[in-house]
């Protein structure tokens, strides 16, 4: 017979590594599930990047190609890496005020089989001097 | 000169912190009162060095003094002297000198205060104390030296500070939040000094629960204002995004909070005593996690400081000495210390358990889906991918929604063993619960959430068992215990703001010229005019929007000595709702993107806050903390262990 403390301790312990199991078991999965991967331009343009799925994409945005709709909130944009690889975003919304040609921004949403990512996230740097860590390496326009 | 003072008197603080590692030690262990007294001297003298330091640099901001480097990248000559005097704030190195300057005043808090602490525990706190503010101000002095000049180029006009902080949320976030993180490194002195001493007793938890609450309440109302702050001036209308940055702070909250209840268990039951000597450890541990997180560039995000690797691996450093260090003394001594204690069935001990439990769950889901990413990257050779905010909710609401059970029973539930007919009264009580919150929900939704429903039931129960069991107390209750119940009652409130917020707040983008309206949610917002406004370093453009007779003025703003554009939102605020209004880009033909947003219950959630931190202050003023300082262990101490 254990004495009851020690079967105490015994139970805490099991109870702790059931919980912890559980919720590493939980985290993981909703990981799974919760990911983003992010793309740089010439990924999308190999097709590397899968359709449909929720991912992130991002690079510069290039000069004179935001055409925004007449009607509503809708604006489309190419974003380039400045190397030959450049895929078109659509997004339908304001856009942060930071947003701006020839600069860095990250785009949220899916790849669609016609080529153009549609956004339900833009992001841009959120100062003149701080770069995205997704896009810092990049080349940039001058 | 004033930056060579300030730099000298930082050189100054080093010394200290050298000498109050040196003679607390020893002290410590030779049980040398006299010894122990001089490091109370010492801790003076540091804290007076360290505030003249920081005033000094405060000077220089103020006389716009651009030969010295900090102060040329984070202000300018037209910036209003009230963002001058908090600018010292707005980066990295004044920063990091603050939080230096917040160690300072914590360990002179102890030294002054701790005048009856046993002889050796007093002498390990402030060794312990010292070592860490000896490591930080080698990190500041090495690493990053505000005082730095930029000779002989010195600018005639400075860089300004980042425009998203010039705001009054500068002055109060940052400051209570060290506050709090820095706080947490009194607990971990206290828990380095019971390892040493091998003591852990009830005077020990009760010397180390009032710094520990204090320094919580700091953390949980600079959280709130965080939280508030980006609500209101990033302009859109998030409270909290699960930002890597935003988890580097919650992290050591939610440690903190399982540190406290579990000291509660050692103070009244003398149970559990490793256990919180390690969460002790590992609070402050997180904290400075989340240091290295924000000041090491390994992260971008609205609260990063820009990047230089140096520093990066300088924290990394600290955060193993410091948290491997304590470790390896906790494996060493954890031994020596030893609790035993029985309880059965739903004891008082057994949900302080499941609370600890939950609470470490839920900072271990944190803290995977912070560090994922970087781990990640690190592995996958630079391939990049990130967590989003699915993730953190997916698996963090469920934890807090069971924790929020167990913490509606609590009031019932009593030490070693609780009658079961207690419990299920209480579960008489959720029972009635559930009707009030689905009929409230029928009466004022549209539609009815599950999450809600959960949220507001289990809120409206842990609210009426806890003033039922202050009502039965009435005539016995205890300051402590007081604390208890009402931060409990602030969780509430907090769960509630959070669900009914994420779920009944409705958002609109909407294209808009000057003479339009919009409808959100059966109110009209007309949108009268723009206008062209100047600030002091800005122009904006201002629109004037009307909606139930509130007038509303949303600006888009022109810094004009950064080339940035901030968007300020117009909010009327209400007890039940906010109305919100921002103002996007302009658009073709005079019209610009408007976005409106409805926020029922927001409020609460930074209500829920307040209402948790004026709670740990009633605790932490209990007069069972005083009544200890009255008695004198000091001598008593010194008997007992020589």
């Amino acid at each position: 017979m254990m004495n009851p403390i020690r079967k105490q301790r015994v139970a805490t312990i099991v109870f702790l590594l059931v919980g912890g199991f559980v919720t590493t078991g939980l985290a993981l999965t909703a990981l799974q599930s919760n990911i983003d991967h992010f793309y740089l331009p010439h990924r999308i343009v190999d097709g590397e990047a899968p359709i449909d799925q929720r991912i992130r994409a991002g690079g510069l945005v290039m000069p004179g190609s935001i055409v925004r709709n007449e009607e509503d909130l809708r604006v489309r944009f190419t974003i380039t890496d400045l190397e030959g690889s450049t895929f078109d975003a659509e997004f339908e919304g304001l856009l942060p005020s930071l947003f701006e040609e020839g600069k860095g921004a990250i785009v949220i949403g899916q790849l669609k089989s016609d080529g153009v990512f549609y956004a339900q996230q833009v992001l841009a740097k959120h100062d003149e001097n701080y770069e995205a860590r997704e896009t810092a390496h990049m080349k940039q326009y001058e | 000169m004033i930056p060579e003072l300030g730099h000298f008197a930082a050189v100054f603080a080093l010394a200290c912190s050298v000498a109050i590692v040196g003679i607390g030690f020893i002290g410590a262990q030779q049980l040398r009162t006299n010894w122990v007294e001089a490091t109370c001297s010492l801790a003076k003298v540091q804290f007076v060095a360290l505030f003249a330091s920081f005033a000094l640099l405060v000077i220089c901001f103020l006389q716009d003094d651009f030969s010295v480097l900090y102060v040329a990248n984070n202000s300018n000559t037209a910036l209003p002297w009230h963002y001058k005097l908090v600018a010292v704030l707005g980066d990295h190195e004044g920063s990091f000198l603050f939080w230096i300057l917040v160690t300072a005043i914590w360990t002179l808090v102890v030294a002054l205060r701790g005048k009856r602490l046993p002889i050796e525990l007093h002498g390990y706190v402030l060794a312990t104390l010292g070592a860490l503010n000896l490591m930080f101000l080698l990190f500041l002095l090495g690493t990053s030296n505000p005082f730095l000049r930029l000779v002989p180029n010195v600018p005639a006009e400075g860089a300004d500070l980042n425009v998203i902080l010039q705001d009054v949320g500068l002055l109060v976030h940052p400051p209570f939040l060290y506050v709090g993180y820095v706080g947490f490194a009194v607990a971990f002195a206290f828990a380095v000094a019971a390892l040493m001493t091998g003591k852990v007793d009830s005077a020990w938890a009760r010397w180390t629960r009032p710094y520990t609450n204090i320094a919580w309440v700091f953390l949980t109302v600079g959280i709130a204002l965080g939280s508030w702050w980006a609500y209101y001036e990033l302009g859109w209308g998030g409270w909290w995004m699960w930002d890597p940055v935003e988890n580097a702070s919650f992290m050591p909250w939610i440690v903190g909070t399982a540190l406290i209840h579990s000291l509660a268990a050692t103070e009244k039951r003398g149970a559990f005593k490793n256990w919180t000597v390690l969460l002790a450890l590992m609070t402050f541990s997180l904290s400075l996690v989340g240091a290295f997180l924000v000041r090491s560039g390994v992260l971008t995000s609205v609260h990063a400081f820009a990047v230089d690797p140096q520093r990066g691996f300088v924290l990394l450093a600290i955060l193993c000495v410091t948290t491997g260090g304590a470790l390896v003394l906790y494996a060493l001594r954890a031994s020596t210390i030893r609790s035993r204690v029985q309880y059965w069935g739903i004891s008082r001990e057994l949900l302080l358990l499941i609370n600890n439990a939950l609470l470490v769950l839920a900072v271990s889901t944190v803290l995977i889906g912070t560090l994922y990413p970087l781990g990640y990257e690190w592995f996958m050779d630079g391939e990049k991918m990130s967590v989003g905010p699915p993730y953190f909710n997916s698996v963090f609401i469920p934890i807090m929604l069971v924790l929020a059970f167990f913490l509606a029973i609590a009031p019932v539930s009593r030490w070693k063993n609780t009658p079961m007919k207690l419990v299920k009264h209480s579960l008489l009580l959720l029972a009635g619960s559930v009707v009030v919150a689905l009929g409230t929900s029928l009466v004022l939704a549209d539609t009815l959430s599950v999450s809600v429903l959960c949220a507001s039931a289990l809120g409206i129960w842990i609210v009426v068992s806890h003033v039922q069991s202050i009502y039965r107390q009435r005539n016995s209750l205890t300051f402590g215990y007081l604390g208890m119940s009402v931060a409990h009652m602030g969780f509430a409130v907090t769960i509630i703001g959070v669900a009914v917020t994420s779920v009944y707040s409705d958002s609109r983008d909407v294209r808009l010229a000057t003479g339009d309206s919009i409808e959100l949610n059966e109110r009209t917002y007309e949108f009268v005019s723009v206008e062209r406004v100047r600030g002091p370093n800005y122009v904006s453009d201002q629109g004037r929007f009307l909606v139930d007779g509130i007038e509303l003025k949303p600006e888009r703003r022109q810094y004009l000595t950064r080339p940035t554009i901030t968007t300020e939102a117009a909010i009327s605020p209400g007890f039940t709702r906010d109305l919100f209004l921002s103002m996007g880009e302009p658009l073709d033909n005079g019209t610009w993107g408007v976005r409106v947003q409805e926020k029922p219950l927001v409020r609460w959630i930074w209500l829920g806050a307040l209402i948790m931190g004026i709670a740990g202050i009633t605790a932490a003023m209990d007069k069972r903390y005083r009544r200890l300082a009255a008695r004198d262990p000091r001598t008593l101490g010194v008997v007992a262990s020589s």
